[in-house]
């Protein structure tokens, strides 16, 4: 018996067919396909890119050199050397990032007291040269200063949760 | 025993006390944690934090235990819910006027609050008013605050008190208004102000050279010896990376207990100086021009070779080198057929070193201080020359020892003393009528001052105390050994010494003072201590009758001399002189010819020796600067270029191996005696110099601390007179005044000073203002500018 409905079914390409079925109904359907570059995939307020340094509205920068975020980054991508200000503060003197080092696992965005270093949604960017995959202060600030408006509101958005 | 001790009962564990100590004590010894911050084991106990409260059997309340006397068969718990609601409550107290301002504080990560507050506290804040804001004040270059993250524990004014022996710190108001800080606004003078940084246990007093730098946890720790006195404190270094950050004390109840000088704690600073030498260096046709190692070494054991006669060469090192680089470098000279080796560049007479035998040392152990019931100094300002000698000395004043000082100037002291204060001249006389007062009979070498000296009031009550109290010292002090008659003073001492039963106790120049004259890096001694075949000449001698070579390791000249023009001059009329030298310098870079860039003390492995006679052995922490080299690596291949024999080592502890090897136990010995008379060589009449070298112008490196340079104790180049002397001058209304001597001359700020005697013009060596002038105690004349 088994070999008669195996007979029939290889005779008249029936499995082909059913195949073929699936192939025809996505073929009508409304595609999803994202036209990359041209157009671009949703990104979540939490996405984890590019890091960047803020500044308060008044221009000054955030950060205060506690080096919490040196300190916890697994992949010590950090390096932060400071000193006193002319005023007396306390900032950073140097403050790089070595991307080619970072796994972007954000933990020096949680570190942060005064939410100074974060990661972006920008996930476009590479390097040309040797030596241009670690991000100085001003690059750092820089970024910053290009996204803050889309940083602060993400940060807004996820307040309530964390 | 028994009835000795009392046994009480820590949470169930059953412990052993001596009645009358704290409970906080008791728990300590035994690993039993209790949060604290007002107590402090080596300042009193004030109990004022209430963050060491416990609960304790059949007590109402809880008590802190910092301030509860074990008694017998006493139930403590520590950690019972009465007693974390009350560490609790306490922790929420203290925290309402804290700021939170952990990110930006240099105490962040290394802070006892923050500990204790993890530990014993809530994990939320109930508080939500206002907090209190302390202005922070100004209290100098080496202590930054920020007052308002004060939590008055006080460690800071009772070290004032009890420890530094000033009254600078204080708290002032009541209740939530009080604060802490100097009563009017000033800097704080003491030449152990640093510690209260360590003891703050807040982020409030942090030091200001490290401000904002690194973090607590960016730090690695090494052992460490200071390199300045000849206490030779035990420090930790802290590094980040190839560098010295900061500075710690390392307890040592026998040597430093857990205090460091400011000296000791800053000095690091000179180590990143702007003008460290970083390659070896040739002078050509007047012109410094980099050069390789090979080339400059060659040149200089070329240089040494082609003088040829021994005689003609002489090596003149620093005090405080490390035992290997002065060992070698002795070893290097004596295989060259030289025995003019010194590293006595302060003193002021040599005239015992024709029968001197024994390695001059502290005469007891540092911590045999604090026991004296009696003591005499002899020209010296300890408090500003060997602080932590100074804080020893203070314990036993506190405890009741009487202490008389002989000085040519009148000390700023911080303990109960009688202090004689005589002219530079007249303080032989002072210390002979003393010695005539305990009954020292004018015969030998010292017949003449013993017999013109005339007993005073003062003079026979010293004597008196010497010869009653039980533990008696004479310290001869650093004043004392830059003095022309400074063999009168051994002399003279030691047989008061004799006679009254007292300790002699010489205070040591530099940080291996000790461990050079072990090295035989002094012309009496060779290696091991041990009295030379043939004896070269003293330092002195070396300068005044200049030699065609010199070897220099770790001095500048001008700065590090008696007599700095003297030495300059001697320098720069030399064929060739070699320096090893850390730093450049422009007095160096006038007289010498090869510059050798030798690494400094946290760079090199070696060994200081301590005015007590331990060896201590420390590491290099971080890598010498540039292309310099340790000390003892040049050494080891200038010896091999010169074709001398055992300069074959491979680790510094081979040299220093070596010279144990040869040492004896008993060499240390504070013998003096001459039979030949000895005359005065510093005139009793007409206007006297008198100089100290400022605490923090002792070596190359302090003198290349920054931050230590700004405090009062770097000195400062001016001239101080008694306000009668200046009238006399007439130079009352003078702001500069013309000093000539020797014939040399340079034109001084003139201070009027009362502490000065009448007859003597004090000014200070090792600065560069005044190393054109000569040495610290001779003839003067002063003028108007």
């Amino acid at each position: 018996m088994k070999v008669l409905s195996n007979y029939f079914k290889s005779l008249f390409l029936l499995e082909l067919f059913r195949g073929l079925s699936v192939t025809g109904r996505y073929l009508f359907k409304k595609k999803f396909t994202v036209m990359y570059p041209e157009e671009k995939a949703p990104v979540s307020p939490r996405f984890r890119g590019l890091h960047a340094l803020r500044r308060y509205p008044n221009g000054e920068e955030r950060c205060i050199a506690c080096k919490l975020c040196e300190a916890t980054c697994p992949a010590l991508a950090i390096t932060i050397e400071a000193e006193p200000r002319e005023d007396g503060s306390r900032r950073t003197t140097r403050y790089d990032i070595d991307l080619f080092k970072c796994i972007y696992c954000g933990y020096c965005e949680e570190a942060c007291p005064v939410d100074a270093i974060v990661e972006t949604r920008v996930y476009e960017y590479h390097f040309e040269q040797r030596g241009d995959n670690v991000m100085t202060k001003q690059d750092l600030l820089a970024v910053g200063d290009k996204h803050e408006k889309q940083i602060a509101a993400d940060i807004e958005a996820q307040a309530k949760y964390r | 025993m028994t009835d000795t001790t009392v046994t009480i009962e820590v949470n169930g564990r059953e412990l052993q006390a001596k009645p009358g100590t704290m409970l906080i004590e008791v728990t300590d010894a035994a690993g039993i944690r209790i949060p604290r911050f007002c107590y402090h084991k080596k300042l009193s106990i004030s109990a004022n934090c209430r963050m060491c409260l416990v609960e304790v059997e059949k007590v109402p309340k809880p008590l802190p235990a910092c301030a509860t006397p074990v008694t017998d068969g006493m139930k403590v718990y520590t950690r019972s819910p009465r007693a974390l609601a009350a560490q609790k409550g306490t922790m929420e107290f203290l925290l309402i006027n804290h700021p939170l301002d952990c990110p930006i504080c240099d105490q962040g990560g290394e802070c006892e609050l923050q500990d204790v507050a993890m530990g014993y506290g809530n994990d939320v804040s109930r508080y939500t008013e206002g907090k209190r804001v302390v202005a922070d004040k100004n209290i100098g270059p080496l202590i930054s605050t920020d007052m308002t993250r004060c939590i008055h524990c006080t460690r800071c004014v009772r070290f004032g008190q009890e420890i530094a022996g000033i009254r600078e710190m204080g708290a002032t108001g009541r209740g939530e208004h009080m604060t802490i800080g100097t009563y009017i606004e000033k800097s704080i003078n003491s030449e152990l102000s640093g510690n209260i940084i360590d003891l703050c246990p807040v982020g409030a007093l942090t030091s200001k050279p490290f401000r904002f730098s690194a973090r607590a946890w960016e730090l690695t720790q090494v052992e460490g010896v200071a390199p300045h006195d000849g206490v030779g404190s035990n420090i930790n270094l802290h590094l980040r990376g190839n560098k010295v950050m900061r500075v710690h004390p390392r307890d040592n109840e026998a040597i430093n207990e857990s205090w460091i000088s400011d000296r000791d704690r800053y000095s690091y600073e000179g180590l990143y100086a702007e003008d460290r030498l970083t390659a070896p260096m040739i002078k050509k046709d007047g012109e410094w021009h980099e050069a390789g190692w090979e080339m400059a070494l060659e040149m200089a054991a070329a240089g040494l070779q082609e003088i040829g006669d021994g005689d003609q060469i002489a090596a003149l090192l620093s005090p405080s080198a490390t035992l290997e680089e002065l060992y070698l470098a002795q070893k290097l000279m004596r295989g060259l057929g030289s025995n003019h080796i010194d590293s006595r560049l302060r003193q002021g007479d040599f005239r015992l070193d024709e029968t001197a035998s024994s390695v001059s040392w502290l005469g007891m152990k540092i911590s045999q201080i604090e026991n004296l019931n009696a003591a005499l100094v002899v020209g010296g300002n300890l408090r500003k020359e060997q602080p932590m000698l100074a804080h020893r000395l203070r314990k036993a004043a506190l405890a009741g020892a009487g202490l008389h000082y002989i000085n040519p100037l009148l000390l700023e002291l911080n303990h109960e003393a009688s202090q004689m204060v005589c002219t530079p001249a007249g303080l032989l006389d002072q210390l002979a009528a003393v010695a005539k007062s305990a009954g020292v009979a004018a015969k030998g070498a010292i017949e003449e001052v013993i017999k013109s000296a005339k007993i005073d009031e003062s003079s026979s009550t010293t004597a008196d105390a010497l010869k009653q109290a039980e533990s008696t010292a004479v310290i001869l002090g650093g004043l004392a050994q830059s003095h022309p008659d400074y063999a009168l003073f051994c002399l003279v001492a030691s047989v008061l010494a004799e006679a009254t039963g007292s300790t002699l106790m010489v205070i040591p120049a530099g940080a291996n003072s000790t461990g050079a004259q072990i090295a035989g890096a002094v012309p009496y001694l060779q290696a091991g201590g041990k009295p030379a075949q043939a004896k070269g000449l003293d330092v002195l001698k070396l300068l005044k009758v200049p030699r065609k070579g010199y070897l220099l390791m770790g001095v500048e000249p001008g700065l590090d001399f008696w007599s700095g023009a003297l030495s300059v001059s001697a320098l720069q009329s030399a064929d060739v002189v070699v320096a090893l030298t850390a730093y450049r310098g422009p007095e160096l870079e006038a007289c010498a010819d090869i510059l050798l860039p030798m690494a400094l003390f946290a760079e090199t492995s070696g060994t200081f020796v301590n005015a007590q006679g331990d060896w201590q052995q420390s590491r290099g922490a971080v890598r010498p600067q540039g292309e310099s080299r340790p000390g003892w690596k040049i050494l080891r291949v200038l010896g091999n270029l010169l074709d001398l024999k055992g300069f074959d080592y491979t680790d510094s502890t081979q040299v220093s191996d070596e010279l144990s090897a040869v040492c004896s136990n008993d060499v240390l010995d504070n013998r003096f005696s001459l039979s030949t008379p000895v005359e005065r060589q510093l005139k009793t009449d007409g206007l006297q110099r008198g100089g100290d070298t400022p605490l923090h112008a002792i070596d190359p490196l302090v003198r290349r601390a920054s931050a230590l340079q700004q405090t009062q104790d770097a000195g400062s180049a001016v001239i101080r007179l008694h306000p009668a002397e200046a009238q006399r001058l007439g130079l009352a209304s003078e702001e500069l005044a013309l000093v000539k001597q020797n014939g040399y001359q340079v034109n001084l700020p003139l201070e009027l000073d009362e502490s000065i005697p009448e007859g003597c013009a004090w000014i200070s060596t090792g600065l560069v203002a005044t190393a054109t002038l000569g040495q610290p105690f001779g003839e003067v004349t002063v003028e108007k500018a």
